[in-house]
């Protein structure tokens, strides 16, 4: 606690640390962006997922700011850290899609395989001309 | 038996016991792209199911704690595209530029292809996304009339294709430019690609990270907009 009140009492920018709740507080500052992204997306009408728009406030809020709040971040770290567990469950999913794979899977990898290469080629070659042009310009 | 299977912490368990194997297993390949935990977590849990006779409705009742983790973690990706954002200032217009067209590229070749080999619509929709994040992606899917499993395999499969063939093709197109080569493979293959940048260098990794956040969000913009006028 006395960590706490010395911190605080430091002008502008104090940083508030209490490592037994840092993680909560950031967690639930997370799904309150989520949520009031879920209700802006609501109330817009708009096609967008809640979530990602969640991101988007974040993003907006924290380039006002110039910081990110410490909780939010280190609860982010913590999520980010071991994303791929969290989309497990869905990968799970693929299960109930053996049918599919057995009718499409050859044309579903190809697909894949070729639109890839497309999206490489596309942004490196649009971007590599791009900035070959403004070093000609310059 | 039964209270065992009756159990909701069961799957959940399961799941993240496989997950934690599997991230062992990753590690010691050296965090090569075909050995991705998600890859190697569907593989062990998959046999599970069915060997159990479990369906999938079923597991998911017990490992939907960890799908709800999903849309605060995807709020989570703005802090490193934060982070990331101030490699834009040098060249903000012409990354732009090549994020429009690269992520318009991107769901376009997928659209395109998957209607030359005869895919389903619900396909289709669910492999518009397959270049960004799998939440994004996942959503997205869910959102526009796919499905989410199938985005999140499609994802997987990019990633995993972006991962292992990005610097040779790169290479072939005479790309040399470390910032070129990551913005491209970030923005094709996500977070997979984005770990193998980093294996380029911090600033191909950077770049890669920065890509990646953007066509998530070029994307999300796009994508519905996009799929109302495509005649799928």
């Amino acid at each position: 606690m006395d960590n706490r009140t010395t911190v605080r009492s430091q002008p502008d920018r104090a940083v508030k640390t209490n490592p037994q709740t840092d993680f909560l507080t950031g967690f639930v500052g997370l799904m309150t962006y989520w949520l009031s992204g879920e209700l802006l997306v609501g109330l817009l009408g708009i096609n967008l997922p809640g979530a990602v728009a969640g991101m988007l406030l974040l993003l907006v809020v924290s380039l006002i700011r110039k910081r990110v709040a410490p909780a939010v971040s280190q609860a982010s770290q913590g999520l980010l850290s071991n994303l791929s567990l969290l989309y497990v469950p869905a990968g799970v999913g693929i299960i109930d899609h053996a049918r599919l794979l057995t009718d499409h899977g050859l044309g579903m990898l190809v697909t894949l395989v070729l639109s890839t290469a497309v999206t490489l080629a596309v942004t490196a070659l649009t971007l590599k001309f791009l900035l070959a042009r403004r070093r000609e310009d310059s | 038996m039964n209270a065992l299977t009756d159990n909701p912490a069961l799957w959940l368990t399961l799941t993240i016991a496989a997950y934690l194997i599997a991230v062992y297993i990753h590690r010691r390949n050296g965090h090569s792209a075909h050995t991705h935990p998600l890859l190697l977590s569907v593989m062990m849990l998959v046999p599970l199911l069915l060997a159990s006779h479990t369906s999938y409705a079923r597991y998911m009742e017990s490992a939907r704690f960890i799908h709800l983790l999903l849309a605060p973690a995807t709020v989570a990706l703005a802090v490193p595209l934060f982070a990331n954002i101030a490699h834009m200032r040098t060249m903000l217009r012409p990354l732009l530029i090549a994020l429009v067209v690269g992520g318009t590229a991107g769901i376009a070749s997928a659209l395109l292809f998957g209607k030359l080999f005869g895919l389903p619509r619900d396909v289709l929709v669910s492999f518009s996304p397959k270049s960004v994040t799998t939440p994004i992606a996942m959503a997205l899917a869910e959102k526009l009339g796919g499905n989410a499993s199938l985005a999140a395999a499609a994802v997987l499969v990019t990633g995993i294709l972006g991962a292992m063939g990005a610097e040779r093709l790169l290479h072939w197109l005479r790309v040399r430019d470390e910032a070129v080569q990551g913005f491209a493979i970030g923005l094709a293959s996500h977070g997979v690609g984005t770990t193998r940048a980093l294996h380029i260098s911090h600033k191909a990794g950077a770049f890669s990270g920065l890509a990646m956040s953007l066509n998530g969000i070029f994307t999300s913009l796009c994508l519905p907009a996009l799929l109302t006028i495509w005649p799928l």
